[in-house]
């Protein structure tokens, strides 16, 4: 599939530019605006990697692709890099407009999306205007819980993720219950346990720490030791595809009915460093999603023409 | 002393951080029995619940015998005159915990991060402050950062609404001087109707000693434990606290005799090991880590065959923080492999 599936960014923060980078690397997502709201760095940079920027929000990007009267301008994705409290507009101002939201706030108004384990039986289930990339330790963890979920019944999965304190932004502080109760009910909804728990711990030491996450899943039977041990490695194998930094700390350890996995995540060091794989797993699943669905929907345009 | 006549609140731990040497195993009728007993000695503050405080429950710190809620429903119908505290880690507990323990009845709720991470407290200190609640900034392991840098956080909680802040020596590492220097600059500096709190563990046998200097700085607030139950070495022990305040004619308003007798014949004959200053716990203090890692990494000592006060000092190495019980078996692991290469 040749790079024609057109997306604009939101945000051109740290976050949004992270992932700019990883998509101006794609074979599939063409990054063609960075939307801000005034002057900042991230919109100088975007201008400077050869991006259309708009400082007028989503209603600048809305009135500029008016503008623009042929089709090949169309935007396919928008990644929603801003906050939770302004991603409900910005997501029905373009869902009207036909654009696919992708959802990286902790707004979470559209289905849960931890691309390896459920982007395709969304797809299966029919058109998606907007996808929610849960949280970070979610796109970390969920994965595994339903690595385990998938050979047997876990009654309890609980996710303990530690990042380092320079990787924590102030959103995330502010309002870190959200975390808490996002990744909880992302586990039990997505990761396929009966109950979530997850816990967060945020360390200060210098250099940073890589994030580090442990995977605690309680089966309801004995667990099968192979099978599980082989539906973690496969799984680790699916998310090392976008998150090549993502690799086992230490084998599963089986404790009568407890499994548990501990994984790091390095990040690519695209914009942001490499300890917070944290943020960099965020921007890879937004991408890898958005790639997906491409992939998905979408006929290529040469096959379109015969 | 500088201000001999100060009152100071004792608040005691042993049924909180005295769930960690008890593996949060502690029965209600136990915590009932200790709780009436602190309660007739004028004991003016209890903490209850998970040993991780509210929302503890979990495969990582250990499942208690009973619901938080539980606990604090059966302790607060049990006390005549004292109040009841519960902890909150933000991160581990949320907003939803804290609303349950004040419908419990608790009069006191801690907010307690990291001594650099503030910032993750503001929402749960101010609804707990809405509510109407003592509510208290609780800044762990505070022997990792300079005096002006704990300020700066204290500042932060004092900003978000508590009334009161405590300086937490998790480890059990500080000597008085770095209790002084801590203690008297949050003093010097933080609102004069902000109460300062000093909570000690007794890791380097600095328990009692370093309390008083929190109080010849300024603290008001003092935690202990009865018989000094609580992680690692202990809490600072109360009846003891409590006894040497009653020499130095510091009122506290406790009954010294009846506390000993609860330390003496309900908490002590209730441990499963003697809570003392074991090579292990010294360890832990000499090289500042976190208190409640001691049987983590005794239990992963015994899996792995490695001598837990190595685990430990690796751990303190590696600048952990409260809460990263999940890394003791991947260090436990490295030693283990470490030793056969």
């Amino acid at each position: 599939m040749s790079k024609k599936f057109r997306a604009a960014i939101i945000g051109p923060g740290n976050i949004g530019t992270d992932l700019l980078m990883k998509c101006l690397r794609s074979d599939i997502i063409e990054p063609v605006w960075m939307v801000g709201i005034d002057e900042s760095p991230g919109i100088q940079r975007a201008r400077d990697w050869g991006l259309q920027v708009t400082t007028g929000g989503v209603d600048g990007l809305i009135d500029a692709l008016g503008n623009e009267a042929s089709e090949d301008k169309t935007v396919h994705f928008a990644f929603d890099a801003t906050s939770a409290y302004v991603h409900a507009e910005n997501s029905r101002k373009l869902n009207a407009l036909g654009i696919v939201m992708i959802d990286l706030t902790p707004a979470a108004i559209g289905p849960y999306c931890i691309p390896p384990v459920n982007l395709g039986s969304l797809m299966a289930n029919g058109p998606i205007d907007n996808v929610n990339m849960v949280t970070c330790g979610g796109q970390a963890t969920i994965p595994l819980v339903h690595a385990v979920s998938r050979v047997q019944s876990v009654d309890y999965a609980e996710i303990v993720a530690t990042v380092a304190s320079p990787s924590v932004g102030m959103g995330t502080r502010d309002n870190i219950d959200e975390f808490t109760r996002t990744t909880s009910s992302a586990i039990v909804d997505i990761g396929g346990a009966k109950e979530g728990k997850a816990i967060i711990i945020i360390n200060p030491a210098e250099p940073p720490i890589i994030m580090r996450d442990t995977i605690h899943c309680l089966t309801k039977d004995s667990p099968d030791q192979a099978k599980i041990t082989a539906s973690i490695h496969s799984m680790i194998a699916d998310v090392q595809t976008y998150v090549p930094g993502y690799r086992m700390a230490n084998p599963p350890v089986f404790d009568g009915n407890r499994v548990t996995v501990s994984v790091e995540v390095e990040g690519k060091g695209d914009f942001l460093p490499n300890y917070a794989g944290n943020l960099d797993i965020m921007t890879a699943a937004g991408l890898r999603t958005a790639e997906m669905m491409a992939a998905h929907w979408y006929k290529a345009p040469e096959e379109t023409a015969q | 002393m500088s201000n001999p006549t100060a009152n100071v609140t004792l608040h005691d731990m042993s049924l909180r951080d005295g769930m960690h040497p008890k593996r949060h195993q502690i029965s209600i009728e136990q915590m009932v029995s200790i709780a009436k007993g602190l309660d007739d000695a004028g004991v003016p503050l209890i903490e209850v619940t998970h040993g991780d405080g509210l929302g503890g429950a979990s495969v990582n710190y250990g499942f208690p015998a009973h619901s938080d809620e539980d606990y604090l429903n059966a302790v607060v119908g049990t006390v005549k005159q004292a109040k009841i505290s519960a902890l909150l880690i933000p991160g581990i507990g949320t907003v939803d915990h804290l609303k349950m323990a004040a419908d419990c009845g608790v009069s006191t709720i801690r907010v307690a991060t990291h001594c650099t991470e503030a910032n993750v407290s503001r929402q749960h200190i101010a609804e707990s402050r809405k509510m109407g609640l003592d509510t208290v900034g609780f800044l762990m392991m505070a022997h990792m950062i300079e005096p002006e840098l704990l300020l700066e956080q204290a500042l932060l909680m004092e900003s978000y609404g508590a009334n009161c802040i405590y300086c937490t020596d998790s480890a059990g590492y500080m000597l008085p001087p770095d209790v002084t220097a801590r203690i008297g600059l949050l003093r010097k500096e933080l609102s004069p109707n902000t109460e300062i709190g000093f909570h000690g563990h007794h890791n380097m046998a600095m328990g009692v000693g370093n309390s008083l200097a929190a109080i010849e700085a300024g603290a008001s607030r003092i935690d202990g434990s009865a018989a000094g139950l609580g992680a690692g070495a202990g809490n600072t022990p109360l009846e003891v606290m409590a006894a040497v305040l009653d020499r130095m004619n510091i009122p506290t308003g406790i009954d010294i005799f009846k506390l000993m007798d609860v330390a003496e014949e309900l908490v002590t004959p209730m441990m499963d090991d003697p809570v003392r200053l074991s090579r292990d716990a010294l360890v832990l203090g000499y090289a500042g880590c976190y208190s409640s890692f001691l049987l983590f990494a005794e239990r992963a000592s015994v899996k792995y065959g490695v001598p837990a006060h190595k685990i430990l000092l690796e751990m303190a190495n590696r600048k952990t923080v409260g809460g990263q019980e999940d890394l003791i078996d991947d260090v436990a692991l490295e030693l283990a492999r470490q030793q056969k290469g």
